[in-house]
């Protein structure tokens, strides 16, 4: 057994902590950060709930180990609605319900902002392709796609009028 | 559910990570993309003693041109490949395969190297290298060495690696000229491992099939070319007749397990028409088509 000492910046916080070496970086953030919006939705890597970015790339948090994550920038979604005004893309989940229970939420949120960094235009089909790694078992995945579109223009509209 | 307890190790360059695997050889694994190994880790499939990080070594990151052959770094990440432009114009095999691996966000961690080192039938690269007759590139203490790619699997999880030795390269020959490539894989739901997949390469003499490989993914216990297929093309011109004879080859050459991806029938039948599909579009890609 190992433990190890990680430095790394989550959500623009620079916090170190000592972990043991199998420690999954997803119940790190979860039980040693009591950051609780990153969901586990599984044990086998395939739903995506734990979906978090990496130094801006989405990742499943449930498939790296804490301790590879030294010297890491780690985004999760606490780190959106800063100073209480939602995120363009929580807005679009609000505004076209895209979301019921909710469980994949924080998930699916984390995996649209990776991807529309690398494409803030997307077509319907690229959102589809960009959230095809996070399950949801409610919406039929409809209204997600909307409320992604809907976050992708409001960005593209304020990276606009910005310059 | 958490993996065992381990020892980690991250070393900061190729030669440390080699003196670690050799100190530590037989208990050590090396981690790379953790996208097959912490899965199995968390099942307990695997118990490695000492887990041996190579995410640091990001001089074993590159996808180019090299000669003779394009050089993929092993540590190269499975979203490099799909967004690369070499790959996207001259290795359009390799591209179709990149993009139908996994998904979005598996692809940002998994890596190529991992993806041929583990030697599962079901990952979908082996295939593709054994079409590519690919080499692999493997440093270990005694130096550095190549593997043809018909050598490297040698069973269910097993290559022809020594346990101190690194994958850190994979070395695709360039492509002549009138050579084309496709891979078609049949999958349950996007991100799924595959049901059947095939993997395709020719090249054309006038209208003549002068070269073929053949790669099957997911319907063997060790990954395996489908050469009775393969020989129903050579030196023959493409037709409904040779292509639907050349299906019926592989779907009698491969050995799948029924599972819940389906029957022994169902996977034969379902690769019979992968491979047709796969050889229509690589015939059309020697051709100059898209
Ligand atoms: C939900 C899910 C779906 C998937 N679907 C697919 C799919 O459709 N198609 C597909 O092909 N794959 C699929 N995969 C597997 C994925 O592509 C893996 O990433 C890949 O099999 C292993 O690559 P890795 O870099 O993650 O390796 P790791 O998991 O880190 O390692 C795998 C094995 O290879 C060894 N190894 C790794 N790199 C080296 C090296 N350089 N030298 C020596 N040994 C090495 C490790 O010790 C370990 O034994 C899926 C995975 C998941 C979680
Ligand atoms: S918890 Fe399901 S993919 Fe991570
Ligand atoms: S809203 Fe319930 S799982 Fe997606």
């Amino acid at each position: 057994m190992s433990e190890h000492e990680v430095t790394l910046t989550i959500n623009g916080e620079k916090v170190t902590r000592s972990v043991e070496a199998r420690t999954l970086l997803v119940h790190f953030i979860r039980e040693d950060l009591s950051l609780t919006g990153t969901h586990i939705g599984c044990d086998t890597t395939s739903c995506g709930a734990c979906t978090v970015l990496i130094c801006g790339k989405p990742i499943k948090s449930c498939t790296m180990f804490a301790v590879q994550a030294d010297g890491a920038e780690i985004e999760t979604i606490e780190s959106l609605a800063a100073g209480g005004e939602l995120h363009p893309l929580q807005e679009g989940f609000w505004e076209k319900h895209g979301l019921q229970c909710g469980y994949c939420t924080p998930g699916m949120i984390m995996s649209a902002k990776g991807f529309l960094a690398e494409n803030p235009n997307p077509t319907e089909d690229e959102i589809r392709h960009g959230i095809s790694g996070n399950l949801c078992r409610c919406t039929g995945y409809n209204k997600i796609v909307e409320a992604i579109q809907f976050a992708a223009e409001k960005l593209e509209a304020a990276n606009a009028g910005g310059e | 559910m958490i993996p065992g307890a381990f020892d980690y190790h991250s070393p900061r360059s190729l030669d440390e990570a080699l003196s670690l695997l050799k100190q530590h050889a037989g208990d050590a694994k090396i981690l790379a993309g953790g996208q097959s190994l912490i899965p199995a880790m968390r099942f307990r499939l695997a118990m490695p003693a000492i887990l041996i990080d190579i995410n640091r070594l990001n001089d074993l990151r590159y996808v180019e041109e090299r000669g003779d052959h394009l050089a993929i770094g092993a540590m190269t990440r499975e979203h490099s490949l799909e967004d690369s432009s070499i790959v996207k114009s001259s290795y359009p095999l390799l591209h179709d395969t990149a993009v139908v691996i996994a998904d979005p966000l598996v692809r940002n961690q998994a890596t190529v190297g991992g993806n041929i080192a583990h030697a599962d039938p079901a990952n979908d690269h082996p295939a593709t290298m054994l079409a590519y007759n690919a080499t692999v590139v493997a440093k270990g203490p005694k130096g550095e060495r190549t593997i043809a790619i018909d050598d490297f699997f040698t069973g269910l999880f097993e290559n022809a690696m020594a346990d101190d030795e690194i994958l850190t390269e994979i070395r695709i020959p360039k492509p002549a000229a009138k050579s084309g490539g496709a891979y078609t894989k049949l999958e349950r739901k996007v991100g799924d491992y595959a049901i059947s997949a095939a993997a395709v390469q020719v090249r054309l003499d006038g209208d003549k099939v002068a070269e073929a490989r053949i790669g099957l993914t997911n319907v063997s216990a060790v990954p395996m070319r489908a050469k009775g297929a393969e020989a129903e093309l050579v030196g023959k011109s493409i037709s409904d007749v040779v292509v639907e004879a050349a299906g019926k080859a592989a779907a009698a050459e491969c050995d799948p397990s029924p599972d819940l991806r389906g029957g022994v029938d169902y996977k034969r039948d379902i690769t019979r028409v992968m491979v047709k599909r796969s050889i229509q579009r690589a015939v059309a890609r020697a051709k100059g088509g898209k």
